[in-house]
């Protein structure tokens, strides 16, 4: 949204937003919690109503056409795109291509946690999409394995729901996650911070019935005889994003292996000419009033190389 | 009496140290803004937090409405605000903004919407 409206303040007289959910606004909708804004809107805001200030000048700009429910399938070097929304596979050719795909999680498969395959592992971001856009609790008791920022959140919001949070786990000496969330969403809630310390093994059946976490070394091995289990029937976990790409990769566009972004010379361009990335499809930020900036930028960028306004 | 404190107002999470008697702050350190000052004698003499859940809906495009209280709330009264909000329902349509409970549990504060919500 916000590189569609900074194309059309450069001049871009045509754009086409396509959205494959229902509503425009993508992961702000679930992140439910407050800390966007703050440099963007110099004020505190959900991400919900962050999303908000700019769908509503998104749907006053005659020049925006969006158009939801629509999933982009394919991506030509020449920049034909083909999608797919409700009853119709749509064609169209674009002067200049903005990907603002966001990012994915990395999931349990990524991090070795040997172990079994109970029911009860997930995502934070998925578990974070279900107790808050869908209204299921995934469990009662969770341990969350890493402590980035939705590790915290999560842990916070569960807490809030009523889950017993039993501990979050990080390998490293310190959380990736900002000073604030670690104070706002574990000691607020007397949540444990196991720093230096790996999940294990994930054990259970059917179901996950506990976890084993060990302390690391320097070296993140595990110390001998340090190891103790948790019982609990959920695991989240928060290990990390990778920008998503596949539409870029299948137009031949190159991708960095070691981020899976864009390989560029600079923010928000691509190895193809006329296609830009924006937001954490370039690079994971830390913060949305940052993917924001950033995103503005992208949209100028795209009009300068159509010429807009000369 | 010294203490530190992280404080939570913006993402940059000041050390602040803080020295008081009893629990009364006399001097606040290492805050890099004013908002900093405040947030460490609210959180000192009464820590509060900006409540942010969700409650059910009824009839309306997506079964879960965010919300939050339009300011900050006694942090000990979090358990007992998830309780309540539990038992609301809304079945009219919401813009952001648009009050769900006012005055929710004689706060002070109003339980807003934090989005758009149409009827199903």
């Amino acid at each position: 949204m916000a590189a569609a409206l900074a194309a059309r303040g450069a001049g871009v007289k045509d754009v086409l937003l396509l959205e494959r959910d229902r509503h425009l606004g993508g992961i702000l909708n679930q992140c439910i919690h407050p800390g966007f804004g703050l440099h963007h809107f110099k004020e505190e805001l959900t991400g919900p109503e962050y999303a908000d200030r700019f769908v509503r000048r998104v749907e006053a700009d005659p020049g925006i056409e969006v158009s939801p429910r629509s999933f982009v399938v394919r991506l030509t070097p020449d920049r034909e795109l083909s999608y797919l929304r409700p009853g119709a596979l749509e064609e169209v050719r674009a002067g200049a291509v903005i990907l603002a795909t966001g990012c994915r999680e990395r999931t349990r498969e990524m991090i070795p946690i040997p172990g079994s395959r109970p029911a009860g592992v997930y995502p934070a971001g998925l578990a974070q999409k279900m107790v808050n856009i869908e209204g299921w609790i995934p469990g009662r008791e969770a341990v969350i394995v890493g402590s980035g920022d939705i590790g915290l959140i999560m842990a916070r919001r569960m807490a809030l729901e009523g889950v017993k949070v039993r501990a979050v786990v990080e390998i490293q000496d310190r959380s990736r996650g900002l000073a604030r969330n670690v104070v706002q969403c574990l000691e607020d809630f007397g949540i444990p911070l196991h720093l230096r310390h790996r999940v294990s093994a994930i054990r259970g059946r059917d179901r996950v019935e506990s976890v084993d976490v060990a302390r690391v070394d320097a070296d993140l091995r595990d110390v001998p005889g340090s190891a103790f289990s948790i019982p609990c029937d959920t695991v989240l976990v928060s290990v990390g994003l990778i920008p998503e790409n596949e539409l870029l990769e299948a137009a031949g566009g190159a991708i960095d292996p070691a981020t899976n972004g864009p390989a560029a010379p600079a923010v928000n361009l691509t190895s193809l000419p006329g296609v830009f990335a924006c937001g954490n499809a370039f690079k994971v930020y830390d913060l949305a009033d940052s993917v924001t900036r950033d995103s503005e930028l992208a949209g100028r960028l795209a009009a300068g190389y159509l010429g807009a306004g000369a | 009496m010294k203490r530190t404190l992280t404080c939570i107002e913006c993402p940059k999470g000041c050390r602040l140290e803080i020295e008081c008697d009893g629990a009364r702050v006399t001097r606040v350190g290492g805050n890099k803004c004013p908002r900093g000052d405040a947030y460490a004698r609210q959180e000192t003499e009464a820590p509060m937090r900006t409540l942010t859940t969700c409650v059910l809906t009824r009839g309306l495009e997506l079964r879960m409405l965010p919300v939050r209280t339009s300011g900050p709330i006694p942090k000990g009264r979090l358990p007992e605000a998830m309780e309540a909000v539990k038992r609301v329902v809304v079945t009219s349509p919401v813009k952001a903004g648009s009050v769900v409970a006012r005055d929710f549990l004689g706060l002070g504060v109003d339980l807003v919407a934090c989005r758009r919500l149409n009827a199903l």
